[in-house]
C-alpha cells in the first residue's frame, strides 16, 4: 500500500474549518427557534413548597412554562440509572423537573420556552419558588458523619459500596516487615469543555418525525432515551451530535433533564425548540469530578516491595448516581498502576450530598487511584531513604510476565488483564527525559537563584477501549468518494482526520477522497459513545475491519473485469490493478459502479453497470449471499479493554517569599500501542497535561458549607491559560496491543491521569513537606509552611542534616 | 446569562449624555463595558437605561504635558499602554497598565471606566491615589475636579452623583529624583491580581531617600496610599533597607481573605511586593539623581 497514512502526523483535516468559524455547533442551529430558559434551585437542599408563575405570565413573547405537574408517563418518573451495579445498593436520580424537592443548588426546577432566550430569562426570573430549607450535606467528610442525610430514606448517605481484594489482606499487612498509613484528600474539578450543552428539537407533525441535534458524546443511547421517555417509536427519533466544542466525560452522561424537555416542548408546541446551556448553569447543573478522600495502609519490605495493600476511598458521588459507581470501580481498579501488589484490598463507599452530581471526568477516578498509588510510593522511599525512581522500579510488572492478570474486576466487568507493555523501559525514557539523575545540580542552581526546586514523577496504567461495541460503515461511490460513518461521537478529537488515515491506509484510497461523518443516528444506528478512550480502539477496529470487507469486495468485482486471480490484485491511489502488469488495471469508482447492477443510465458512469452493457448471462446480476453496491459493514467487540501506560514528571520551581508554584519541566512518556496519528497523540497528551496541572494547581469546586458554589464562573474558577501550562516533552514508547487488529490502545484520557501525584511528588520534594491534599495554591503552601503540625518529609531533613 | 432589559442612548455629546444620565433614574454609563457587560449578563446589574459615551467626540485623546497626563474617557487601556509620551511623564501608567487583564480586554476597556468603577481590585484606582490624580466630572450643576481621596468611597462605589460623566482622569508627573515600579502576584497572568502594589521613591540632591509611597491593588477597601518613608528616611538610596519598608507596609495594610488569598498571604505579599518594587524604584530613582 502506497497510500499508507497509518502512523503518519497527517495534519487535522477539520482544523480549517474549526477554528475559522465554519463548525456548526448547537447553537449554530435553529437561529428562529423557540428559547428555552430553567429556574433552578437557589438551595442546595430543599422541599418545594409552592410554585407560582403568575408574574411571569404577562411576559410578552413568553410561550410556555412546565413544572413537574406537566409531565407524564415515563417523564414523571426518575431518570435512568444508566449503569447498576449489584453493590450499588441505593441508587438515586433526580426527575426532568424537581418532584418536590431539590438536592443541589442548580437542579432544574421548572422550565420556560419563549420567543427568545432574553425573553424566557426574564420570565423565568418572575416565577416565584417557595422553598422549606433542608441541612445541606456538602463534601465527602459531612457524607460521611452523616449527622444529616441527602436523601431521607438513606440514613447513612452510603449510595454504593464497592469491594474488590485480591487475598487475605489483614495478616498481609500484619506480617509485613515495615507498614504506613496515612490519609489524603483530592479536590472536585469538572469538564469545562468550552461549549456547554445544548438542545435543539424539531418536530414534523405531518411526518411524525422529531430530529434532536444535541451534544452529546453518545447520540444513539440519546436516542433511545428520548423514544423510550416520549413513548415514541424509535424509527421516530433522529438524533444528531453537530460540531461539538469539547466533552471530556461531562456528556456521557444522558439524557440530561434538558435532552428530554426541550423534544417534549417542541412536540407540544409543534415548534422549533432550543436550550444552549451557559457558564453558570454549566457549573451549577451538569457534573463534576474527582473528590476523594483515601485512607491508605501499605505493607513493604526494607528494600521497598509492597506486600499488602489496603485502601479505603470515600467518594463523593454528589446528588444523585445517574452514571452508577463507575468512577469509584475505576479508582479501586486503576489504582494498582504499573504494579506487582501481592495482596490488595480495597473498599470505595460511594456517598450522597447536596452538591451537583459526579460523572466521569477525562481520566474518570483513575487521577485519584494514581494519586493514591504513586504517593504511596513516594512515603516508601522517603521512609526508607531510597531513590523514589528505585522504590518504583522494585515493583515493577516486568515485560515477561504479560498478559498481567491483577485479579479485578474493571469497569466493563471483564478482568483487568494487562495485554501488553513495557513498564521498566518506559521508567528508564522518563528518568533520562527529565533528568532524574542531576536533579540536584539543578536544585543547587535554583537555590543560588534563590528557588526551591523539586522534582516528582508519577506512572499509571489506563485501561481503555472498553466494550461492548462500535461498528463502522465504509461505502465507495460511483464518483470514487469513500463515506465513512461510525456511530459514536466527536467533541474536537481529530476523528475525521484519524478515521481518514485506517480508511486510506487500508482501502488504498487517497485521504481527500474520504469522508468521515460520526454520531449521526441517521447514519449509524448502533453505537456505545465516546468515553474511557475509545474511539480510536473501538470505531478505529471497526472501520478498519468495514474498509477490510469493501476491499475484499471490490478485489473480487475487479479480479471478474480484469480476469485476473483476486490474490494478484492491489489497489493503489484508488485503482485496482494486478501486481506488476501495468495498463492491466480498473479504477476504484468503477468498481464501485459495477457492483451495483443498473436498470437505468442516471449518469455517464451508471451506462457501464446497465443492463445491456454486462454480458455474463450465467448468473443473477446480484450472486447469492451478496449485495448491491461497494459497501461493508462491520463491528469491533473487545474481549476486554486494552492498557495503556504511562510516566510524567515535574520540577517545579517554588518562590520561598510568594509560595508561588512555577512548573519549569513536564516530561511524559507514553505508550499507547500502535498509533495512528502522532500529532493527534500528542496533542491528546498535552491537552491531558493541561487538565492535570488544572486540577493540581488552579482548580477545584468552592462549595461553602451551605452547598453554594462560590466560584460558578471563569472568573474565579481557575482553568489554566496557556500562560499557566508548561512546556511539555514527550518521548513514546509503542507497544501493541495484542487485542484488537490495529494493535491500537486509548490515548485520551492518559495526559490528565498523573498531574496531581507527580506535582504533588514535586512540590513536596521542594518544600520538605508532606502534601496530602490536592489542589494546592500559593496561600495554601503559604499556610502548610507557617504550620507547625505539618509533616516534614524524612527527605529533607536527610538533605539538610537534620531529623525530621 | 442574558440581560434584563435595558434601553440604550448613545448620544453624540457630554451635555447630551448628562441630560439622558439626569432624566432617566438609574440610567448608568457605558464605555468600554469589561466590567458592566458581565454584570448585566449575569443579571447582577439592571440599569434602566445604558448611556454609551462611543459617539462623544473628543474623549479619546491622552493628553501629555509637564504636569502630567490627562487621559479621557475613551482612552483604551491598549492606547495608554502604547503611549510612549505618557510613560515618560509618568512611567507608572505604563507599568500598571501592562497588568490590566489580557491584550482583548486592554482593546476595548478604559482607563478611566476603570477608575469610575472603582474596583479596589483595579491597577488604575491604585495608580490614580498613588500619583494624587484626579479626574474631570461633568455633571447637570456643572464641571468640576474631583481629587483620588474624595472619589473613592468603598468597594465598586464613588461619591459621584448618578447623574455624571467622568470626562478624563489627570496623573501628575512623576517628580524629579524619583522612580517608581509596580508589581502584581496573580494566580494566572492576566487575572485580577491577589495582590499588587506600586511605589515611587524620591531621593534628595544628595542622594538619600526623602519619600517613599506605596498603593496597593486588592487590598483593602478602597486605594490608599501609604507613606513608608520613616522606614528608610535618609538611608544613600544604594544601602536603604528596603526589607524594613516592606515589613512596615505590612504593618499598615488590613487586607481580607477570599477564595483566592487568605488576608495573612496578601500581608505577606505586601510585604514581598513593597520590598522588591522599591528596590527597582529606587535604582530608577538613582539614575535620575545627578
Amino acid at each position: 500500500m502506497t497510500t499508507k497514512l497509518f502512523g503518519e502526523p497527517v495534519r487535522r483535516r477539520e482544523d480549517a474549518r474549526l477554528i475559522t468559524g465554519r463548525g456548526r455547533y448547537l447553537d449554530d442551529i435553529g437561529a428562529g427557534a423557540l428559547a428555552a430558559a430553567f429556574v433552578r434551585s437557589p438551595h442546595a437542599h430543599a422541599r418545594i413548597v409552592d410554585v407560582d408563575v403568575d408574574a411571569a405570565l404577562d411576559v410578552e413573547g413568553l410561550v410556555a412554562i412546565y413544572t413537574y405537574e406537566d409531565l407524564t408517563g415515563p417523564l414523571a418518573e426518575p431518570l435512568p440509572v444508566l449503569i447498576p451495579h449489584p453493590q450499588l445498593h441505593a441508587p438515586r436520580t433526580g426527575y426532568p423537573l424537581a418532584n418536590g424537592e431539590v438536592n443541589h443548588v442548580g437542579e432544574p426546577v421548572v422550565m420556560v420556552v419563549a420567543t427568545d432566550r432574553y425573553v424566557a430569562e426574564d420570565a423565568a426570573e418572575r416565577i416565584a419558588v417557595t422553598y422549606e430549607e433542608l441541612p445541606a450535606v456538602v463534601g465527602v467528610d459531612a457524607a460521611r458523619a452523616a449527622q444529616h442525610a441527602v436523601h431521607e430514606e438513606i440514613p447513612d448517605n452510603v449510595a454504593a459500596r464497592h469491594h474488590q481484594e485480591t487475598g487475605d489482606v489483614e495478616p498481609a499487612l500484619a506480617a509485613s516487615p515495615r507498614t504506613l498509613s496515612f490519609t489524603q484528600y483530592v479536590e472536585r474539578s469538572a469538564c469545562m469543555p468550552l461549549e456547554g450543552k445544548g438542545v435543539h428539537a424539531r418536530w414534523d407533525a405531518d411526518d411524525r418525525s422529531l430530529r434532536v441535534h444535541t451534544s452529546t458524546q453518545a447520540s444513539t443511547s440519546v436516542r433511545a432515551a428520548i423514544a423510550a421517555k416520549l413513548q415514541l417509536s424509535l424509527d421516530e427519533v433522529e438524533v444528531v451530535a453537530p460540531d461539538v466544542g469539547g466533552g471530556f466525560g461531562v456528556k456521557i452522561v444522558h439524557p440530561w433533564p434538558e435532552e428530554l424537555l426541550v423534544p417534549m416542548a417542541a412536540i407540544a408546541l409543534g415548534r422549533e425548540v432550543k436550550w444552549t446551556e451557559d457558564r453558570r448553569e454549566h457549573f451549577i447543573s451538569s457534573a463534576h469530578e474527582r473528590q476523594q478522600r483515601q485512607e491508605v495502609s501499605v505493607g513493604f519490605d526494607d528494600d521497598g516491595r509492597i506486600t499488602a495493600l489496603d485502601v479505603h476511598v470515600w467518594h463523593d458521588n454528589g446528588a444523585y448516581t445517574p452514571y452508577g459507581i463507575i468512577v469509584p470501580i475505576v479508582t479501586a481498579t486503576q489504582l494498582v498502576g504499573p504494579y506487582v501488589i501481592p495482596v490488595y484490598r480495597v473498599v470505595v463507599e460511594s456517598v450522597y450530598t447536596n452538591t451537583v452530581i459526579v460523572t466521569p471526568y477525562r481520566g474518570a477516578g483513575r487521577p485519584q487511584g494514581c494519586f493514591a498509588m504513586e504517593r504511596t510510593m513516594d512515603r516508601i522511599a522517603d521512609a526508607l531513604g531510597l531513590d523514589r525512581a528505585v522504590v518504583r522500579e522494585r515493583n515493577l510488572i516486568q515485560p515477561d510476565q504479560f498478559p498481567y492478570d491483577h485479579h479485578l474486576t474493571f469497569q466493563d466487568g471483564r478482568p483487568v488483564i494487562y495485554d501488553s507493555g513495557d513498564y521498566p523501559a518506559l521508567l528508564g525514557k522518563l528518568t533520562a527525559l527529565v533528568g532524574w539523575d542531576g536533579v540536584d545540580a539543578l536544585r543547587d542552581d535554583a537555590e543560588a537563584r534563590g528557588k526551591l526546586l523539586g522534582v516528582g514523577m508519577a506512572l499509571y496504567v489506563e485501561g481503555t477501549g472498553p466494550g461492548p461495541y462500535e461498528g463502522g460503515h465504509v461505502q465507495v461511490l460511483g464518483s470514487g468518494k469513500v463515506l465513512v460513518s461510525t456511530g459514536l461521537t466527536t467533541q474536537g478529537q481529530g476523528h475525521e482526520t484519524s478515521f481518514a488515515q485506517i480508511v486510506a491506509s487500508e482501502l488504498g484510497v487517497p485521504i481527500e477522497d474520504v469522508e468521515v461523518t460520526t454520531g449521526d443516528t441517521r447514519r449509524f444506528p448502533y453505537a456505545v459513545g465516546t468515553f474511557a478512550s475509545r474511539a480510536a480502539v473501538m470505531s478505529g477496529n471497526a472501520i478498519a475491519l468495514a474498509a477490510r470487507g469493501v476491499r475484499v469486495k471490490a478485489l473480487r468485482i475487479a479480479a471478474d473485469v480484469l480476469e485476473a486471480d483476486p490474490g494478484d490484485l492491489e489497489i493503489e491511489d484508488g485503482v485496482v490493478q494486478v501486481r506488476g502488469t501495468p495498463g492491466a488495471s480498473i479504477p476504484l469508482r468503477t468498481v464501485a459502479v459495477l457492483s451495483n447492477p443498473l436498470r437505468y443510465a442516471f449518469d455517464e458512469a451508471a451506462k457501464q453497470a446497465t443492463q445491456f452493457a454486462t454480458h455474463d448471462d450465467t448468473k443473477p446480476p446480484v450472486a447469492e449471499g451478496d449485495a448491491p453496491g461497494l459497501e461493508h459493514r462491520d463491528y469491533y467487540s473487545p474481549l476486554r479493554s486494552t492498557f495503556a501506560s504511562g510516566a510524567h514528571a515535574a520540577v517545579v520551581e517554588i518562590d520561598p517569599a510568594t509560595w508561588e508554584i512555577d512548573v519549569v519541566t513536564y516530561a511524559v512518556v507514553h505508550d499507547c500501542g500502535n498509533v495512528v496519528n502522532p500529532m493527534i497523540v500528542e496533542g491528546q497528551v498535552h491537552g491531558g497535561v493541561a487538565q492535570g496541572v488544572g486540577g493540581a494547581l488552579y482548580e477545584r469546586m468552592a462549595y461553602d458549607s451551605d452547598g453554594q458554589l462560590q466560584n460558578a464562573s471563569f472568573m474565579d474558577f481557575l482553568m489554566p491559560y496557556a500562560s499557566e501550562v508548561p512546556d511539555i516533552v514527550i518521548d513514546h514508547q509503542q507497544t501493541p496491543s495484542p487485542l484488537n487488529p490495529l494493535g491500537i490502545k486509548g490515548a485520551g484520557e492518559a495526559g490528565v491521569i498523573p498531574g496531581s501525584a507527580a506535582l504533588a511528588s514535586a512540590i513536596e520534594d521542594a518544600v520538605g513537606r508532606r502534601i496530602t491534599s490536592m489542589p494546592i495554591s500559593p496561600t495554601e503552601l503559604y499556610d502548610l509552611m507557617r504550620s507547625e503540625t505539618a509533616e516534614r518529609t524524612a527527605a529533607s531533613g536527610r538533605r539538610t542534616g537534620v531529623d525530621a | 446569562m442574558k440581560p434584563a432589559p435595558f434601553r440604550y442612548a448613545d448620544p453624540r455629546s457630554v451635555s447630551e449624555a448628562l441630560e439622558v444620565l439626569a432624566a432617566e433614574e438609574g440610567a448608568t454609563v457605558l464605555a468600554g463595558g469589561q466590567s458592566l457587560l458581565p454584570l448585566l449578563s449575569m443579571r447582577l446589574a439592571a440599569p434602566t437605561t445604558l448611556v454609551d459615551l462611543n459617539r462623544v467626540p473628543g474623549l479619546d485623546a491622552v493628553e501629555v504635558t509637564g504636569d502630567g497626563v490627562r487621559v479621557g474617557a475613551l482612552v483604551r487601556h491598549a492606547g495608554l499602554l502604547a503611549d510612549r509620551a505618557a510613560a515618560r511623564v509618568q512611567p507608572l501608567l505604563a507599568r500598571a497598565t501592562a497588568n490590566v487583564a489580557h491584550p482583548a480586554i486592554r482593546n476595548r476597556g478604559t482607563t478611566v471606566g476603570s477608575i469610575a468603577h472603582a474596583d479596589p481590585s483595579g491597577e488604575m484606582t491604585s495608580v490614580l491615589a498613588l500619583t494624587g490624580g484626579s479626574v474631570a466630572v461633568a455633571a447637570p450643576s456643572g464641571s468640576g475636579t474631583v481629587g483620588w481621596r474624595d472619589l473613592f468611597v468603598g468597594p465598586l462605589e464613588t461619591s459621584l452623583p448618578a447623574a455624571a460623566v467622568v470626562t478624563s482622569a489627570f496623573f501628575p508627573a512623576l517628580p524629579p529624583r524619583s522612580g517608581t515600579a509596580f508589581a502584581e502576584v496573580a494566580r494566572r497572568k492576566g487575572d485580577y491580581a491577589v495582590c499588587g502594589a506600586g511605589v515611587v521613591v524620591t531621593l534628595d540632591e544628595d542622594r538619600r531617600v526623602a519619600a517613599v509611597r506605596a498603593s496597593y491593588v486588592s487590598v483593602g477597601l478602597v486605594p490608599e496610599v501609604h507613606d513608608l518613608t520613616e522606614a528608610v528616611a535618609g538611608a544613600p538610596v544604594e544601602k536603604a533597607d528596603w526589607a524594613a519598608a516592606g515589613a512596615l507596609a505590612r504593618t499598615l495594610v488590613e487586607p481580607d481573605g477570599d477564595l483566592h488569598a487568605s488576608a495573612d498571604y496578601r500581608r505577606l505579599l505586601v510585604g514581598v511586593l513593597t520590598e522588591r518594587t522599591l528596590t527597582e524604584a529606587a535604582a530608577e530613582a538613582a539614575e535620575r539623581t545627578p
